[in-house]
């Protein structure tokens, strides 16, 4: 009986922290057409900025409760800080190259970002236990869950609800969606596209490091998470469809379910699992499972 | 340009005569860039039709993984028949993904070519006792026309091994890129529909390209597991496939010869990166791969044109391909 829950557990934890990281791959897609190899970096800077954060802010010895702000804080910084560099500076002068040129520079940045990191933070992996084991443990149906686990469901699912209540209810999100779907008519009305372009990708890298920081106490913060992270992320975004939100979100509870069934199962094979999954979409709807909705895709 | 074949002869002699000139450490690095060069080669193939597989690793696996077993399991010890075996098998991996692969393009191509190699990464990585897990395999000296090389010769030996694999490889696909389905495969990249229009399937071009990529891709790894002698899983991981296209640019895809320079360079550079900036070699990589991207998008080998085209113009016909 307590294998069932911990996959259903483990899955749904797997499947919110993939939702806000394949959320931000998909909305850079939908806006600005462009697959950011570098993504998974992203994730993995808000991951170790948060985690960075939440060490300095212990040390001076803070009442422990406000290391949440902290970590949160890391992922903002992060991701605010980032992201219109890189779109300004990297992305805005190639819109109008080829797909493959477009491909070969995010990877450029992938590369420039793996040591930046480690040039930053160092080789050896991060632990911080704190925000986790603050809270402590609840037992569910037998099995033994920490707070923390459950804390970061919670705040995930919040935030996917808020961004995607933002796209359709604010005047900047209903700019996002004309940019994706023309973007030479939202420029002829008078929408400055450069700047949604900008917004869209900053929005964009905060939802990857988010996804890091929130991750970060609970795994071990060293480098290759973020190659981890955008083979996983794009494995989602292509099962729900390339540029839809709705879509992200299925892929990531099936990625999620899927990866922490294997995990429990069939550890040798967890990530051919999730590509043969990934396979079979496709085999069945080439354009993922809301893929086909091109009119609006976010 | 096209090298007329005197000039290709010319090329090979020089490689032939290479190791009388050249130190041993020198050597070595030239024998992994050959080696590699093919992988690159099979890159640039796939280039000119427009496609970027950021997985060629997992073909480059395939070969050297091939070798590996072959030699573990069924006590294979002569090269030739290992490197046969080992671009059947490749080339078979090839037929059988590209079934699925080759009907998408653009992202799709490159990411579904990325995340396949991934799932092979995790497998070799994974089933460790058929494999041998992060240890990989140790690859024994082979027999080369049933003669086991001296040890003392043993790496002039696989260099020149290495060389006469390498050399027809780029024939080949010299000849593939002016038959009617290379001439193809550069329309494709032009305008797909147009392709469909005059009758001509894009499928059975992009799948034949595909298969012959990975064959190469293959005997690639093949040749770089004999001259190393110890093979791993981190062959299929992506960043080795990202290495390869980045050698691909390096070069100038659009060439015969620029898959030949950019693997040569990428060695050496790599070699460099290693020793005098250890902890940002990719960085190092990642800044000198947008440098060529915005600002040199031909490739170093397209400098040796710049400097002749005063000579001989350029037809404004054959404008480059990338």
């Amino acid at each position: 009986m307590t294998v069932p829950v911990v996959i259903l557990l483990d899955g749904v934890l797997y499947a919110v922290v993939l939702f806000l990281v394949a959320a931000g791959l998909t909305l850079v897609y939908g806006v600005m057409r462009i697959l950011n190899i570098a993504h998974g970096s992203l994730y993995a800077l808000g991951a170790y900025a948060g985690t960075f954060l939440v060490v300095a802010y212990l040390r001076t010895g803070g009442p422990a409760p406000l290391m949440y702000p902290a970590l949160l804080a890391g992922a903002l910084l992060a991701g605010a800080i980032t992201g219109p560099l890189v779109e300004r500076l990297l992305l805005r002068p190639i819109y109008a190259r080829e797909e493959v040129v477009q491909l070969l520079v995010t990877y450029s940045l992938f590369l420039i970002l793996e040591d930046v990191m480690k040039l930053i933070w160092g080789v050896n992996p991060f632990y911080v236990a704190g925000p986790y084991a603050l809270l402590g443990t609840v037992s569910i149906a037998g099995v033994r869950y920490a707070w923390y686990q459950l804390l970061l469901i919670l705040v995930a699912l919040g935030t996917g609800i808020l961004v995607s209540l933002a796209i359709r209810g604010t005047r900047l999100g209903r700019m996002m969606i004309a940019v994706t779907t023309d973007r030479e008519i939202s420029a002829a009305l008078g929408i400055n596209v450069g700047r949604v372009c900008t917004l869209a990708f900053t929005a964009g890298a905060v939802l990857a490091a988010l996804g890091g920081a929130l991750v970060g106490p609970l795994i071990a913060v060293a480098p290759g998470i973020s190659v981890e992270a955008i083979v996983l992320a794009f494995a989602v975004v292509v099962i729900g469809g390339l540029g839809s939100l709705e879509g992200a979100a299925l892929g990531a509870l099936i990625v999620g379910i899927t990866r922490a069934a294997a995990v429990q199962l069939f550890p040798e094979v967890e990530l051919a699992t999730v590509y043969l999954i990934m396979v079979a979409v496709l085999l069945f709807r080439p354009r993922g499972l809301f893929g086909e909705l091109e009119v609006r895709r976010i | 340009m096209r090298p007329g074949p005197v000039l290709s002869l010319l090329a090979v002699a020089a490689f032939g005569v290479a190791p009388l000139l050249l130190p041993s450490w020198v050597m070595f690095l030239l024998t992994l860039a050959l080696a590699k060069s093919v992988v690159v080669l099979a890159i640039a193939l796939l280039l000119r039709g427009g496609l970027v597989s950021f997985g060629h690793g997992m073909f480059f696996a395939a070969g050297a993984y091939t070798v590996g077993l072959g030699m573990k399991w069924f006590g294979l010890q002569e090269a030739l028949v290992l490197a046969a075996l080992g671009v059947l098998v490749s080339a078979g991996v090839a037929a059988l993904l590209g079934l699925f692969i080759a009907r998408y393009r653009g992202i799709f191509f490159a990411m579904l070519n990325m995340a396949i190699s991934m799932v092979i990464y995790a497998l070799l990585l994974k089933l460790y006792w058929v494999t041998g897990g992060t240890d990989g395999l140790g690859i024994r000296t082979p027999t080369i026309l049933g003669i086991t090389p001296d040890r003392l010769n043993l790496r002039l030996v696989m260099y020149y091994f290495t060389l006469a694999l390498t050399a027809p490889a780029f024939y080949v696909v010299d000849r593939f890129w002016h038959s009617p389905l290379g001439f193809m495969l550069r329309a494709v990249r032009d305008n797909e529909v147009r392709v469909e229009y005059m009758g001509s399937s894009v499928g059975r071009v992009i799948y034949a390209s595909y298969i012959l990529s990975g064959a190469l891709g293959g005997l690639s790894g093949i040749l770089t597991g004999f001259s190393v002698g110890h093979i791993v899983p981190e062959l299929a991981y992506w960043t080795t496939s990202g290495e390869f296209v980045f050698a691909a640019i390096l070069g100038g895809a659009a060439r015969i010869p620029g898959p030949l320079v950019g693997s040569i360079s990428f060695e050496f550079l790599k070699s460099y990166a290693y020793k005098y900036a250890a902890y940002t070699w990719q960085m190092t990589l990642g800044v000198a791969m947008l440098l060529i991207i915005l600002f040199m998008p031909t490739g170093l080998w397209t400098i040796s044109e710049l400097l002749t085209r005063q000579v001989r113009p350029w037809p404004p016909s054959s404008k480059p391909a990338r």
